[in-house]
Formats: C-alpha cells, sequence, structure tokens
C-alpha cells in the first residue's frame, strides 16, 4: 500500500511538473465552456436578404416594411437584374431572394391571387428551410389581415410552449455535449500518452523488472488523470452555473457519481490504446483522429441520432460519450432522478468494468 | 538550395519509412469521411409526439391523421393525461406533446374558436423552433381544410353571413431552393468535414514532427549544421504541404464517390485555396512546435486549436448566429475562412473573385502565423 502512495505521488509529480500541458487540460474545458456557452446558437436571425420589388405598389412596400422590420432579416440594397442575383449567392452576400412580379396589388385586387418568389441559398439546408418558414410566416400574417381573421369561422389556436429552454439557447444542449466531449477526449489521450511514453523512454522496463504489481502500476497512471478530471468536472459545473445560467436540477451527487463513472470509462480507453500504440505519436494520433470526430459526432449534441442511418446509430451505441450525455440532460437540465437514468448509468458500468478488464488482462508485462 | 534538397529527402524518407503512421494518416481520413456524412444529418425529421386526445372527435382524429401522415412526424403513442404526455417528453420519449383538449370540435362549431396546448422540449434549439413551425403550419392547413368542407356542407347555412376563405385575397409564396434542391443535407457536411480532416492530419502533423527531433535530440544535430532556420523549416514544412494535398484529393475523390459530391465550381480555385490554407495551418503548428519542449505538450497545444477551430468554425453550427465578439474571434480562425471558400466553391460553383475576402484574409493570417514562428524559433535552447 505504501508503494502504491509513493508511485501515486511520482505521478502526480510528473503531471504537475509540466506546466505548459497542466494549463492546457483546465484551461481548454473552461475556454470551451465560454466560448461555446456564449458563441454557439441555433438561432437563426439577421440573414441577408435582397428583394426584387418589380412592382413597387402600396401592397409590397408593406410587405417590404414588415420583413425589414423582422429581427430575422437584414434588408440588402434592391435588385436590378437576374445576373446581379447569381453573383451575389455566389459571393455569399445574401441568404434569400424575394421577387414581387409586376402589377402585385392589381392581380391581388383583381383576382384574389398573388404569388410571391422566393430563392433561398439552399447549400446550407437548414438555414433555407428556416428563413424560407419565417417569410412564409410574415406573408401568412398578411394575409390573415387581408382576410380580417377576427371574423372567421372555427379558429384553431395552437399555444405552444417551449420547455426548459423557452429563449432557444445554444448553451443548454452544447454545454453537456461539450462537458462530454472534452472529460473523453482529455481521460483518453492523457491515459494513453503517459504510459506510452515510458515505453518510449525506456523507463517502463524499469517499473516492470521491480517488485511492484502491475495492477499498481495501471491504477497509479490512472489517478492523476482521474482527480484532474474531477477537478475539472466541478470548474465546468461551477461556470455553468454561474456565468451560463445553466445550475444542476437535480441532484449533485448522482450527477458527480455517474461523472465519475464516465470519467473510468474514458481512462479505461485510454489504456486499451496504450497497449496497441508503440509510440507517443500513434497513441496520439488514434486518440486524436480516432476518436475526436466521431464522439463529436456520434455522441448526439450535435446531430440527432434517431436521424442516422441504422448501422451509425448501432455504432453510437457503443460510444460511452452518448449515454453520458444523456445522463447529464436529464439530471441537470431536467431535474430528474435515479429512476429516470439507471438505465444509462448502468450501461456505463458495463462498459468501464469491461473495458478495464480487457486492458487488466491485455496489459503486457514483456516489452518484447 | 542544395542543403534544402538534402534535407527534403530526409524527410520524405523519414515519412515513408513510418509504415504505421502514414496507414494511420491515410486511412483513417478516408474511412472517417466514409463514415461521419451519414451521421451529420441536421435535417428535422422523426420529431416524435405524444398526443393527449381529450376529445375523440372526427376533428381530433382528422388532425392526428394530418400530423401523422405529414412526415415529419412520428407518433410515439396516446396518453390520457397531459401530465404523462410531459413525462414522455421529460423522458426523452417524446420531443413534443399535443393536448386536444375536451369539446375541442364542438367548441370549434359553437364558439368558433378553441384553443391546443403544444409543449416543445427546447434543449435542441434548432428542432424545436423546426418543430413548433412544421406543427403550426399543420395546424393551420387543417383549419384551412375544415372550414372550406363545413361552408360546402348544406347544414353550413347558418355561417353564410360569415366572410368565407374564398373570398379572402390571398398572397401565395412560391419557394425555390438554389444549389442544393433536393436539400441533401450531405452536399453541405461533406466538404466542410473534409476541411477538418485536412487540418487534424496535416498541419498538426508538423508540430509533433519538429518536437519529437527536439525530444529525441536529433534536432541538436542539425542545429549545429551551417543550415539557415529558414531552410530548415521549409524543409519541415513541404512534405506535410505534399501530405495535406494528398489527403485532400483521396478526401475529394471520395465525396465524388460514396455521396456524389463533385465540385461546381474550378479545380484550380480550389486546389490554390487549399495550398494557402495549408500554409496558415502549417504556420499554426511550426508556432505550436516552437513553444513545446515534448510531444505531450505540443499535442495538448494543438488539441485544444483543433477542438475550438472544429467547434467554432461553422462546420456544425452556423458562423453567422454567433455574437459579433465571437465572430470577430472567429475571423482569425484559418478553417472558417476555407470551410466558406470550398461550401462555395463547390456547391455553388464561385471563383476567385467571390472569395477574395476569405483567400487574402488565410493569406494574412498565415504570413502573421509564420513570421511569428520563424522568430521564435531557436537554433540554440
Amino acid at each position: 500500500m505504501k508503494q502504491l502512495i509513493t508511485f501515486i505521488r511520482k505521478e502526480f509529480l510528473h503531471v504537475f511538473r509540466d506546466r505548459k500541458t497542466l494549463l492546457m487540460l483546465f484551461g481548454l474545458p473552461i475556454a470551451q465552456i465560454v466560448l461555446f456557452g456564449f458563441a454557439l446558437s441555433n438561432e437563426i436571425k439577421d440573414s441577408k436578404v435582397v428583394v426584387a420589388d418589380y412592382s413597387k405598389d402600396a401592397v409590397t412596400r408593406q410587405l417590404i416594411n414588415k420583413i425589414a422590420a423582422s429581427k430575422y432579416f437584414d434588408l440588402e440594397q434592391s435588385l436590378q437584374s437576374a445576373d446581379q442575383l447569381q453573383a451575389a449567392f455566389k459571393k455569399g452576400t445574401i441568404k434569400m431572394a424575394i421577387i414581387f412580379p409586376q402589377n402585385f396589388a392589381t392581380d391581388l385586387i383583381h383576382t384574389n391571387k398573388a404569388t410571391v418568389q422566393v430563392i433561398a441559398d439552399a447549400s446550407d439546408p437548414n438555414q433555407a428551410t428556416t428563413i424560407t418558414n419565417y417569410v412564409t410566416q410574415i406573408i401568412t400574417d398578411y394575409n390573415a389581415g387581408l382576410a380580417n381573421d377576427a371574423g372567421q369561422p372555427m379558429q384553431i389556436l395552437p399555444e405552444l410552449q417551449m420547455l426548459y429552454n423557452p429563449e432557444l439557447r445554444g448553451a443548454p444542449n452544447f454545454v453537456p455535449g461539450v462537458m462530454a466531449l472534452v472529460l473523453m477526449l482529455v481521460c483518453t489521450m492523457m491515459t494513453s500518452v503517459a504510459i506510452v511514453k515510458e515505453k518510449e523512454l525506456g523507463t517502463m522496463e524499469i517499473l516492470l523488472v521491480s517488485p511492484f504489481k502491475t495492477i499498481y502500476i495501471i491504477i497509479a497512471k490512472l489517478a492523476p488523470n482521474l482527480i484532474i478530471s474531477v477537478v475539472n468536472l466541478f470548474i465546468i459545473l461551477i461556470l455553468s452555473s454561474v456565468f451560463l445560467d445553466l445550475p444542476v436540477k437535480g441532484s449533485v451527487l448522482l450527477l458527480v457519481f455517474d461523472s465519475i463513472l464516465f470519467i473510468m470509462t474514458s481512462l479505461s480507453i485510454g489504456l486499451l490504446l496504450s497497449i496497441n500504440a508503440k509510440t507517443q505519436q500513434a497513441a496520439m494520433m488514434g486518440s486524436l483522429m480516432g476518436m475526436m470526430l466521431p464522439t463529436m459526432l456520434l455522441t448526439g449534441f450535435l446531430f440527432p441520432i434517431e436521424n442516422m442511418p441504422l448501422p451509425m446509430q448501432f455504432l453510437s451505441n457503443i460510444v460511452p460519450s452518448r449515454w453520458y450525455f444523456i445522463i447529464i440532460k436529464k439530471v441537470m437540465l431536467k431535474g430528474l432522478g435515479f429512476s429516470s437514468v439507471w438505465k444509462e448509468t448502468l450501461i456505463l458500468a458495463g462498459m468501464c468494468l469491461s473495458l478495464f478488464a480487457i486492458s487488466l488482462r491485455r496489459f503486457k508485462i514483456r516489452l518484447q | 538550395m542544395n542543403s534544402l534538397l538534402f534535407l527534403l529527402e530526409k524527410e520524405f524518407r523519414q515519412l515513408l519509412r513510418n509504415r504505421q503512421l502514414l496507414r494511420t494518416l491515410i486511412i483513417a481520413p478516408v474511412i472517417q469521411l466514409i463514415l461521419l456524412p451519414m451521421a451529420a444529418d441536421y435535417s428535422v425529421k422523426n420529431i416524435s409526439i405524444a398526443v393527449v386526445d381529450n376529445d375523440h372527435s372526427t376533428f381530433s382524429r382528422k388532425l392526428i391523421a394530418k400530423i401523422t401522415a405529414s412526415g415529419h412526424f412520428k407518433l410515439t403513442g396516446f396518453t390520457a393525461s397531459y401530465k404523462e404526455a410531459l413525462s414522455l417528453v421529460e423522458q426523452d420519449k417524446a420531443d413534443l406533446a399535443l393536448q386536444i383538449p375536451v369539446d375541442f370540435e364542438r367548441g370549434l362549431v359553437r364558439e368558433n374558436s378553441k384553443k391546443l396546448y403544444v409543449a416543445i422540449d427546447a434543449i435542441e434549439g434548432t428542432k424545436a423552433n423546426l418543430g413548433g413551425a412544421y406543427l403550426s403550419s399543420i395546424i393551420k392547413d387543417f383549419n384551412d381544410d375544415i372550414r372550406l368542407n363545413w361552408q360546402s356542407a348544406p347544414t353550413a347555412a347558418t355561417f353564410q353571413s360569415a366572410p368565407t376563405i374564398d373570398d379572402a385575397p390571398q398572397i401565395s409564396v412560391a419557394a425555390s431552393n438554389w444549389y442544393n434542391p433536393f436539400m441533401n443535407y450531405k452536399l453541405y457536411m461533406v466538404p466542410a468535414i473534409l476541411v477538418t480532416l485536412v487540418t487534424a492530419m496535416a498541419a498538426m502533423q508538423s508540430a509533433f514532427n519538429i518536437v519529437q527531433e527536439k525530444e529525441s535530440g536529433t534536432i541538436e544535430q542539425i542545429n549545429v549544421t551551417p543550415i539557415k532556420k529558414h531552410i530548415f523549416i521549409i524543409g519541415k514544412l513541404i512534405p506535410f504541404l505534399v501530405l495535406g494535398i494528398v489527403i485532400f484529393t483521396l478526401g475529394l475523390l471520395v465525396g465524388w464517390a460514396f455521396y456524389g459530391v463533385a465540385p461546381t465550381g474550378n479545380l484550380l480555385v480550389l486546389y490554390g485555396s487549399l495550398v494557402v490554407y495549408l500554409f496558415a495551418m502549417l504556420g499554426l503548428g511550426l508556432l505550436v512546435s516552437t513553444y513545446s519542449a515534448t510531444q505531450m505538450q505540443a499535442m495538448s497545444l494543438s488539441f485544444f486549436f483543433i477542438n475550438i477551430f472544429n467547434m467554432m468554425s461553422g462546420v456544425f453550427s452556423s458562423v453567422d448566429s454567433m455574437p459579433a465578439w465571437a465572430q470577430a474571434i472567429v475571423v482569425t480562425f484559418p478553417p472558417s475562412h476555407f470551410i466558406k471558400i470550398m461550401r462555395m466553391v463547390v456547391l455553388k460553383g464561385s471563383g476567385f473573385s467571390d472569395i477574395s475576402y476569405h483567400l487574402a484574409a488565410m493569406a494574412v493570417i498565415g504570413l502573421v502565423l509564420n513570421t511569428w514562428a520563424v522568430l521564435n524559433y531557436r537554433k540554440t535552447s
């Protein structure tokens, strides 16, 4: 036992001696939570729009004023020809063009019908859908005014209520995602590199010939990373409740327990990576390249998992951060208790145990 | 000049000799580019909806049928109370709860108006926003339908005094979607994912490579030779420039073969921008290497930048919807410019004059980073 404590002390000294890495370990989560929490948002507003008004009558002027007044649109100068439209789209200066044909008001009055043409730059499909919806909404409202809606029979009034995030901020979705991402990547990377480094420098050999038990070597290697990650976790939780107005609604104890489970799972993955990698570079590439993008995409905070093809959905099940992300959302944002996250907790525990068991068995006690 | 050639020969030999690394560098991006765009589908469909039908009337059944037939919504199930529906939302089993009140049909007929209650899980802002908009427009359509049916029915005589829907002037919207008429999200994602892969593979390798020489001590041997430091640096950068171009080309081929994403624009424009981009990113790698003594440090620093670049450069969420201060920061990230260029050239066929601003921005960032790195690089420690 005394041996183990001495050894853990050695590992801590190693970590704390390297100030630059340490700064990065704590600086990264802070910078990410602050940057992403404040900067990332899914709300689409101030989209640049041009209007071509070939009619220039009272109705089109009213409609243009309504569009200009909306917070979703920024009206750019009006347009003379179709060539200009093409060029503006290619330059990316506008997202949408709204075209009123000639005799707009006259048609509307005499035939009761008039058509606005709306062209969206669909190279970003979501943005195109959203802003087309906004324009349609404005025009529907205007129609309702024309038809004098109050006098219409059978009015259905949908009452929409946005739960958990009434202002549709980006932070409630991104903070849990970033938590999962940062904890997972930092743990796997730090662990795998720390072990492979000893292999590369040859000091691992000295450890292996010593009477020290293999399990102790592993525990000592994992301990500093576990503690750093837990400290990180608290920094993130405090930051998000103080600056981003996202306090933990549910039980803090439950969240911390599940987080530690998740951290241990990530540490085990790092351990597993270190077994197969011969050089630090290979370990880094494995954890950085192999893990970063899949973790980002398959966790579910950027893209809804139910939209993915079945093989990908299946694949996402083996990404631990996916389950952790669900747990944080439920406990932190919705304030639910253990009864609604026991399944995810169980899955994480299973992953953690089996990964640790595999890496323990495969941990080589000989270098060649 | 001669010494540069020798250095290049050395670098290429070292790069080609390390088969394990080379395999990772080339196979990993190809596999990721094949798999990841499938996951990156943000088109909003499959919004799951829990319905509380307290009315059980023809109207309520028709409305539910209309919602499920729209293709945007997936019915999770009916619950007996609003509270149960909300708990389904709480459990992530439904994104949306719709309550049809008692006397929905009767109220509409007798009192002319009736409320519907909709609660949306808004943690994912976009989904909530679009889901709400879709549902509102379906309800509006339904409203128009029942009015028309009601008025054409013979029993509607009592309503003749009210203005009918046909009398009202209507403005309709004809919407068209340029450059991506089928709203294929993959066309939008493949170019951006390719950029993140090139960034991670080629650019950050340069940092590791130099630091590795520092750690193993071989850099000392080069430092004591009369090789000038800019020659040494150029010798380090050119192999990674070539590697970047190779990965990029492979990526374009994969995008074309698997997703049918073929650049509409000029390839010369694409490759020209790629070289400027790599110049900037290799400069960053170089700068990272001058500030790190160990590979661990180089990795931590690179990881910091790559992660922030990936999240902030507009791959996943639009830069335009960020606040002004964040946009000011993002302007200094080379990937944000290259991702814009890629999407513009690949999807819209933009030419040099259209992308000149982004190209110039990348060149300036590249010059600053490289100059900084060269000034900071010391042959003596």
